[in-house]
């Protein structure tokens, strides 16, 4: 079985970056175009990695990660944000919200890849 | 989507973000500390330098990162909102855009100068410059490492709860070398205490092998900050050969699975369910080609209905096949008007391009200028309002320009110093209604006159009605701007909204009282791809009028055909109205019907009679534009094609009357 990626992401055209990259690496992608969307998607389904941005309208990404941590059905997902700036203090609070890990903007796809792979080991 | 093209989709997406923001920025000139809409600012720009940077627009990465770290200062109460910072933020909306749409060559000097005016317009604690990126410390020592390495881990609690594979992790330390895994057991307290989602296993690792120091970090870059790591290079430690190679660990048999939860079985339906307000962007040509064929489908149930009528099918067979094109009719039909509505969108989004225009207006006026807008909501097919825009530019700028006073000038007129211009939207019937209005000076009634004497359009001292007078401003070159500022004077006069109006079957009527304003009234047919046709038959032709446009059918008996030969004109109860005999004008060389009909159309208040052979009913009409080579062929506006496969050509109804109303007018020339 494919494994299934939720990426969040209110631009469409870096969902859709992010979505040919992995396709075209056989993973399954679900979007979701800001943090409400995303949490409603994770709430009914079990994602093998979510890809979230941090900067979105209606629900951020850091009160996403902390919402969807909170879901028994998440239990152990791998959530990586993404970030434009190497922001320490960022990737602090972004791992205490219960982020796995980052991808700094802007990423090439053979990045990403590398990545998705490292978090789903496989 | 998957066919399609970041760069274009990235394209797409930055005009809607620049057009949110830009809308933003306008309502913050208003409430300059609404914290909501400075949010709203910096979320736009902070989201366009990102995905600016991610499809290669680097200049647009850069250039708008210094609008937003302002933003962001702003954001974070460093200082505050000023109107000066707004509208150097608004013109960096224009050199972003043009950095969205070409390459950003050639554009390094007007961002310079941009920047440089954002840098005059924040605080000087606030100057915006970067951060410079703190380089990591230099690398170790490469021979550091060359053996191979002992490490030692544990990981946060946490870890497994939020995502950490602990066995990925050692799958890779795996290929970086060969390597020797001991779990360590130590810290799991006894079975009752154990919570299964707590990491609370430790590993003692042994890689040999020439390993960087790095590329056993960058394994763990994730948990670094939040782990316990002991790294040694193997040569300072005691190889425990001794020991032997401690057993590895079974993967996952050490280590409690995570708990499997049952996904509910109605999450399937809550997925379905689409969420209130989501939308779909659809590129605009396969709508085009949805169209097309729903066009073709009116086409074929139109011959099939033709058919069932025809009395070819046996009288059993005719039955059951009427009622098959009673059912496709009723399908197609809701089909079409599903398509139609597809291709609907508010005009909220035309006239929230106008509050920037009015913004820019003012400022390079020096008058005081408000915008109302009424009938945001009111929808309209997207390619009709993409064509209104610029006609509706020019009259909001003629309104400003020449319609509203200075705010002396207003002052004294016992008018509010701040002019106001109304733009306002509605439906009425299969037209939508626009309307401009100013409250400023009005047209002035002796000035067009005198301006149309001066032009030749009209001779000195012609009796004209006062909406003849008005609409001599749609004449081509015509300007009654005293002095031409940077705003009039571009060489696109009214002549060409007229015209423009026109093309979408539209029509453009003036209301102007002088000292008290003027108004505007646009009415547009709301879509451009199917109307409701009168077919007519000429001679062995058939030809589509526009239902909109007809008033009433009459006939022209045999006797009046004789008595108005030559001169073409009817009474039509108190008036008297010119006709065209379709069969002069298209030159079809058959005999007439005995009992020809007039049909009466009207446009922009004229009207005319059509003769022609017979009135076939009406005819549901899916416009086909005409070729290229057909481009001079006025009298028709498009073609269509018939149930019986045979092409109607639509009737032109503006070329027409005018034809007729300037026969009408040499023949009163005549006498």
């Amino acid at each position: 079985m494919t494994a299934s990626i939720l990426t969040v992401d209110d631009s469409s055209s870096l969902r859709l970056a992010t979505r040919i990259a992995l396709t075209g690496a056989g993973y399954t992608v679900t979007e979701a175009c800001d943090g409400l969307e995303g949490l409603g998607k994770a709430q009914g389904q079990k994602f093998d990695m979510i890809i979230t941005d941090l900067n979105m309208p209606n629900m951020d990404g850091l009160s996403m990660i902390r919402e969807i941590r909170k879901l028994p059905v998440q239990m152990g997902t791998p959530i990586i944000f993404l970030t434009t700036e190497s922001d320490d203090a960022l990737k602090q609070e972004a791992r205490a919200a219960g982020a796995t890990g980052w991808l700094v903007k802007p990423f090439q796809p053979d990045q990403l890849l590398r990545i998705a792979k490292k978090v789903l080991g496989r | 989507m998957s066919d399609q093209d970041p760069i274009a989709a990235f394209r797409v997406e930055a005009g809607d973000l620049l057009d949110q923001i830009e809308q933003a920025l306008l309502d913050l000139s208003n409430r300059l500390d609404d914290r909501g809409l400075i949010d709203a600012v910096f979320r736009g720009l902070h989201t366009l330098k990102g995905s600016g940077a991610m499809f290669g627009f680097d200049a647009l990465a850069t250039f708008t990162h210094h609008c937003e770290t302002a933003f962001d200062r702003v954001r974070k109460g460093f200082f505050p909102a000023t109107a000066e910072l707004v509208h150097v933020i608004l013109s960096a909306m224009d050199h972003m855009r043009a950095l969205v749409d070409g390459d950003g060559s050639g554009l390094e000097a007007t961002g310079a100068a941009i920047l440089g005016r954002l840098q005059a317009a924040l605080p000087e604690s606030g100057t915006v410059t970067a951060a410079p990126e703190t380089e990591d410390a230099a690398p170790e020592a490469a021979s550091e490492g060359a053996g191979g390495w002992h490490l030692r881990f544990r990981l946060p609690p946490s870890a497994l709860a939020n995502g950490t594979n602990p066995l990925s992790l050692l799958d890779e330390l795996r290929e970086l070398g060969e390597c020797r895994v001991v779990a360590l057991c130590d810290a799991l307290p006894p079975l009752p205490d154990l919570i299964p989602t707590e990491c609370l296993i430790g590993w003692d690792v042994t890689l040999t092998g020439a390993i960087a120091r790095e590329a056993i970090e960058d394994v763990f870059i994730f948990v670094m900050d939040d782990m316990d790591m002991e790294l040694t290079p193997l040569a300072s430690v005691a190889i425990e050969s001794a020991a032997g190679p401690a057993p590895q660990p079974e993967p996952g048999s050490s280590l409690p699975a995570a708990p499997v939860v049952a996904t509910p079985a109605t999450d399937a339906a809550a997925r379905q369910a689409p969420r209130a307000g989501e939308s779909v962007r659809v590129p605009a040509e396969r709508l085009d080609v949805l169209m097309d064929r729903v066009g073709e489908l009116v086409i074929v149930q139109s011959r099939l209905s033709q058919l069932a009528n025809s009395g070819l099918i046996g009288a059993s067979g005719e039955v059951a096949l009427r009622s098959i094109s009673e059912e496709i009719e009723r399908l197609v039909s809701e089909m079409r008007d599903t398509m139609m509505v597809l291709r609907m969108v508010p005009v909220a989004n035309l006239f929230g391009r106008f509050r920037r225009l009015i913004h820019d207006l003012a400022r390079d006026t020096g008058k005081a200028i408000e915008l109302l807008t009424e009938g945001e909501a009111t929808e309209v097919d997207k390619t009709v309002t993409e064509q209104l825009a610029d006609p509706i530019v020019h009259l909001i700028r003629n309104a400003c320009d020449h319609g509203l006073e200075t705010p002396e000038e207003r002052l004294a007129a016992g008018k509010p110093a701040t002019g106001r211009v109304m733009l306002t939207a509605a439906h009425a019937g299969g037209e939508v209604l626009i309307t401009i209005t100013d409250d400023g000076r009005g047209i002035n009634r002796e000035r067009v006159r005198a301006k149309a004497e001066s032009n030749g359009l009209i001779q000195p001292g012609q009796a004209l009605s006062d909406h003849e007078l008005l609409q001599m401003i749609f004449h081509p070159g015509f300007s009654t701007a005293a002095q031409v500022t940077n705003l009039s004077g571009r060489g696109v006069g009214m002549d060409v909204v007229k015209r423009t109006i026109e093309g979408l079957r539209g029509t453009i009527d003036i209301a102007s009282q002088e000292g008290k304003g003027s108004t505007f009234t646009l009415r547009i047919p709301l879509t451009l791809a199917i109307i409701e046709g009168l077919l007519v038959r000429v001679a062995n032709g058939c030809y589509v009028i526009p239902l909109a446009a007809v008033e009433e059918c009459i006939e022209l008996t045999a006797e009046e055909d004789r008595r108005t030969r030559g001169r073409s004109m009817i009474q039509l109860r108190d008036a008297l109205v010119p006709f065209l005999r379709l069969h002069d004008l298209f030159d079809t060389g058959a005999e007439p019907d005995e009992h020809q009909k007039i049909v009466v159309i009207s446009a922009a208040g004229e009207r005319v009679g059509l003769v022609v052979d017979q009135i076939i009913g009406s005819h549901q009409t899916v416009i086909k534009s005409m070729s290229g080579v057909h481009r001079d062929v006025h009298s028709f506006s498009g073609a269509t094609i018939l149930g019986d496969g045979s092409v109607a050509l639509i009737l032109d109804i503006m070329q027409l009357v005018a034809t007729g109303q300037q026969r009408e007018a040499r023949l009163r020339a005549v006498g």
